[in-house]
């Protein structure tokens, strides 16, 4: 076990933490911030993206350790501060972007990222950006028009209805 | 996983005293290692991230026109930094993975562990790059030694890599759709000097330079020079995924689209 110290949210937090215990773990069973899913636990479905210095990881392929010191933020953080939901949380909601909404956390923190990046992204972009996002659900379309709608763009040509 | 000890140094000096412990692993951005450790196919005594050392983060150009990368930069890094100096390399990393994978997995990492579908393996070969360690340097040539397998001594970092910049240059993957590795990827350099050509994803042995397309494109760079080169199917991968024949012929196909594609 050693001492792990973080910002998480904007809060400093610390706990102790074994060699092996992935970041994910430490945010879930630790610090009690459950927005953020553990899907596959193989680095491919993305639910389990938060942003650590500001980019955006898969937090079951990190060490907690290795966010020593960081600032992270998870979707808990992500709301406004009068705790109504932010732009892209608000477009997803609007564009029906999500239906049994496991995968949505991850969803909306790669959206975060990809705009903060790139603030107009064409649809080929938020596609591309959305690899490593998988959805068993919406089938993407709606997402990507929830993104391209947070990003302040015109939808109505956006895929299929 | 199995129980570990966690360093994270922040000098060179104190990773490679670290990895001197029996059984110690070096951690890059861990985007295979930690898959590989929840699999239980690894068992460090401990594992020694280095991710903290920040003399091995970043790209500069050197005096004679090589573009060097600390073995600690991340592929978003490259992808960014790199499109202006070398926009094959940096289109090679911008497509490995996924965005949230390429914000940790290093380029020092993927060229120690030398996974046969790794993208970086082609772009340091086909440019004959060189690997430089906490203890010397070494020629692609030389470093790449079949699957998984590399010149490294345990312990060995990978701390930089140069890149002679080509003239022309372009990478070109036939995605796996699944795991985003190449089931054929193919990089192709063009210097004054000649022209060299770099295969992943296709051989049993790793990565390997394709020799007789290097002589064609040589003499006349056009694609229309490999009409009479091609590549056999022996020891070429087979899995579910494609035979070694269709991994073969997607060689000669990827070099032609490196051929037109290249810049």
């Amino acid at each position: 076990m050693s001492k792990v110290a973080m910002t998480v949210n904007g809060k400093s937090v610390s706990g102790d933490a074994k060699g092996n215990t992935l970041l994910v773990e430490f945010l879930r069973e630790d610090l009690r911030l459950t927005g953020t899913h553990v899907g596959c636990d193989t680095s491919q479905c993305g639910a389990c993206v938060v942003h650590v210095n500001g980019k955006a990881v898969k937090a079951c392929t990190m060490f907690a350790a290795e966010a020593d010191g960081a600032e992270v933020t998870t979707i808990e953080g992500m709301a406004n501060a009068d705790g109504s939901l932010n732009v892209i949380q608000q477009a997803f909601q609007d564009h029906h972007g999500l239906q049994c909404g496991f995968c949505t956390p991850g969803m909306v923190m790669s959206a975060a990222a990809l705009l903060k990046e790139n603030p107009k992204p064409t649809e080929a972009e938020v596609r591309d950006y959305l690899e490593g996002n998988i959805c068993r659900c919406t089938g993407y379309h709606n997402i990507v028009k929830a993104i391209m709608a947070a990003s302040g763009q015109d939808v109505g040509a956006i895929a299929a209805e | 996983m199995y129980a570990f000890d966690f360093e994270r140094p922040t000098t060179l000096a104190d990773a490679v005293a670290a990895l001197s412990k029996d059984e110690a692993q070096a951690l890059g951005g861990g985007q295979t290692l930690i898959p590989t450790l929840k699999q239980r196919l690894a068992s460090p005594s401990a594992l020694v991230s280095l991710t903290g050392i920040a003399d091995m983060k970043g790209i500069c150009t050197s005096d004679d026109g090589a573009l060097c990368i600390g073995g600690g930069t991340t592929h978003a890094t490259v992808a960014r930094e790199a499109a202006d100096s070398f926009p094959a390399l940096s289109d090679l990393a911008g497509n490995i993975g996924d965005p949230a994978v390429r914000n940790r997995g290093t380029i020092g990492g993927s060229l120690a562990n030398n996974d046969p579908a790794a993208c970086y393996p082609s772009a340091a070969l086909a440019t004959a790059a060189t690997l430089v360690t906490n203890s010397r340097s070494i020629g692609a040539d030389d470093y790449f030694q079949g699957m998984f397998t590399t010149a490294l001594e345990e312990g060995e970092i990978v701390t930089e890599v140069r890149f002679p910049i080509p003239e022309k240059a372009a990478y070109m993957k036939f995605e796996q759709p699944a795991s985003r590795f190449a089931m054929v990827g193919v990089f192709m350099a063009k210097y004054t000097d000649g022209v060299r050509v770099a295969v992943t994803g296709a051989s049993e042995e790793g990565v390997f330079r394709w020799t007789e397309a290097e002589t064609a494109l040589s003499a006349n760079f056009s694609g229309d020079s490999l009409s009479g080169v091609s590549l056999s199917g022996e020891g070429m991968i087979t899995d579910l995924h494609g035979s070694g024949d269709y991994r073969a012929h997607l060689v000669g196909v990827m070099t032609r689209r490196a051929v037109a594609a290249a810049r």
